[in-house]
């Protein structure tokens, strides 16, 4: 079937497949001749380490040094959502409900994911983890329970989800907008403070990401009898 | 000293030849569902890669997002294209379906 | 040549690789699968070049950068597949329409 999926004429593959040849050639070429140099950047990084809150120097930069850029993110996120949403209502699921594994599974799986997205949390301060990769594993575990046909209670989607969608983005332009107001400078953490800030934004972001996440995966608005 | 030398770099050529070697299958295979079981492989040995290159976090990341992630949302994606498939295929009928 | 450098030439072939199915199939969910692997292509080469230098500690900026890239290419393929399906609704098949020798 691969056969009939190529719409293109046999020359023109040709053509196409020497030019990206020559287009590896060249960025091989451009790795390889890249001078062996430190950059400047993972100096600076380590040597603010101390003041930036946390030990876990990928965190450091994430949420303190490019802190704006993981806000933006959060923004991405959501214009994503608001993209499927868009598009269409979510299909309604199968009357059938689970079968005895998947509900075993789930309710074996599900509650532990919930722990481990908080662990990966809260270490993500001194070792690997952080927002992202907690708010991942909430998200899966969301799309568990969507996958075994559970659905959020009515009253529950609507303002609440969407709250809890924002609540990520809101928590960053609040706290930077409240050092703004202080300080003077947008999402300026004091180094006494830095700490408790990343965790407080940390944890609004893992809720965010994880409802998001599971959010994209139903594949459109939830209305009222999902 | 050697030895453990060889051996890396064995490890390193391994992981390099399997990435690609995923990557060129999942994207020419003419079966759908085994192109996307192929990019979750892909996406996992990618998790490997870095951790081989001291990058924990993105192995985290990668391993949760970049397979489990996108594989589930292909997954659904191309379940959704067949039960269109399988409709009849009536316009009618799929424009109700969509809504 | 340390690790990182054969890691960046896997990369640039990902990336190769991914850019020849992205215009070589037509199926939209192969193009999709295409853009990821180029993704993936891209990030390993951001990390391979990070850590260029052997015995030093890894540079976490590009570990941050693509660990955005992975979320934001996450969130890039939930809503071309959005826009896939609507194209299969609309037109009937999941493919771009052709273009008519006028």
């Amino acid at each position: 079937m691969s056969v009939a999926d190529r719409s293109r004429l046999p020359l023109v593959s040709r053509g196409v497949r020497l030019l990206l040849l020559a287009l590896a050639g060249g960025l091989s070429y451009a790795v390889l001749s890249l001078p062996d140099q430190r950059v400047e950047l993972s100096d600076q990084v380590s040597a603010n380490m101390a003041a930036s809150g946390v030990h876990n120097p990928v965190t450091a930069v994430l949420l303190n040094f490019r802190g704006y850029d993981t806000l933006l993110e959060m923004g991405v996120l959501l214009v994503a959502l608001l993209g499927v949403w868009s598009l269409g209502t979510a299909v309604a699921h199968r009357r059938g409900g689970p079968g005895p594994v998947l509900s075993f599974l789930v309710e074996g799986l599900v509650p532990m994911m919930i722990l481990m997205a908080g662990y990966l949390l809260w270490v993500g301060a001194a070792a690997p983890g952080g927002a992202f990769q907690a708010g991942s594993v909430l998200a899966a575990a969301g799309i568990l329970l969507l996958l075994s046909s559970k659905r959020l209670p009515v009253r529950l989607v609507g303002r609440p989800l969407r709250l809890v969608l924002v609540l990520g983005l809101l928590a960053f332009v609040v706290v930077g907008v409240t050092l703004l107001s202080v300080n003077g400078i947008f999402l300026q953490y004091p180094p006494g403070l830095a700490g408790g800030l990343i965790l407080f934004i940390e944890a609004a972001a893992t809720l965010s990401i994880g409802v998001t996440l599971a959010a994209l995966f139903l594949g459109g608005r939830p209305d009222s009898d999902t | 000293m050697e030895a453990v030398m060889v051996l890396q770099w064995g490890f390193d050529g391994m992981l390099a030849i399997a990435l690609l070697l995923l990557a060129w299958r999942a994207l020419r295979n003419p079966d759908l569902f085994t192109a996307i079981v192929l990019f979750i492989a892909f996406g996992l040995v990618m998790a490997l890669v870095w951790v081989r290159l001291q990058a924990p976090d993105v192995a985290l990341a990668e391993a949760a997002i970049g397979a489990g992630l996108t594989g589930a949302l292909l997954l659904a994606a191309l379940a959704r294209l067949n039960d269109l498939d399988d409709s009849v295929d009536d316009s009618h009928t799929v424009d109700a379906e969509i809504k | 040549m340390n690790s990182g450098l054969l890691y960046a030439l896997t990369g640039v072939g990902l990336f190769t690789l991914g850019l020849n199915a992205l215009i070589m199939h037509a199926h939209l969910l192969r193009k999709i699968l295409a853009i990821n692997v180029m993704g993936s292509g891209v990030f390993l080469v951001l990390v391979a070049l990070g850590g260029r230098v052997p015995g030093a500690s890894p540079d976490p900026v590009p570990h941050a950068m693509v660990i955005t890239g992975i979320v934001v290419a996450v969130s890039a393929t939930a809503l071309a597949l959005a826009l896939m399906l609507r194209v299969r609704a609309a037109t009937g098949k999941p493919r771009l329409p052709e273009e008519r020798q006028e």
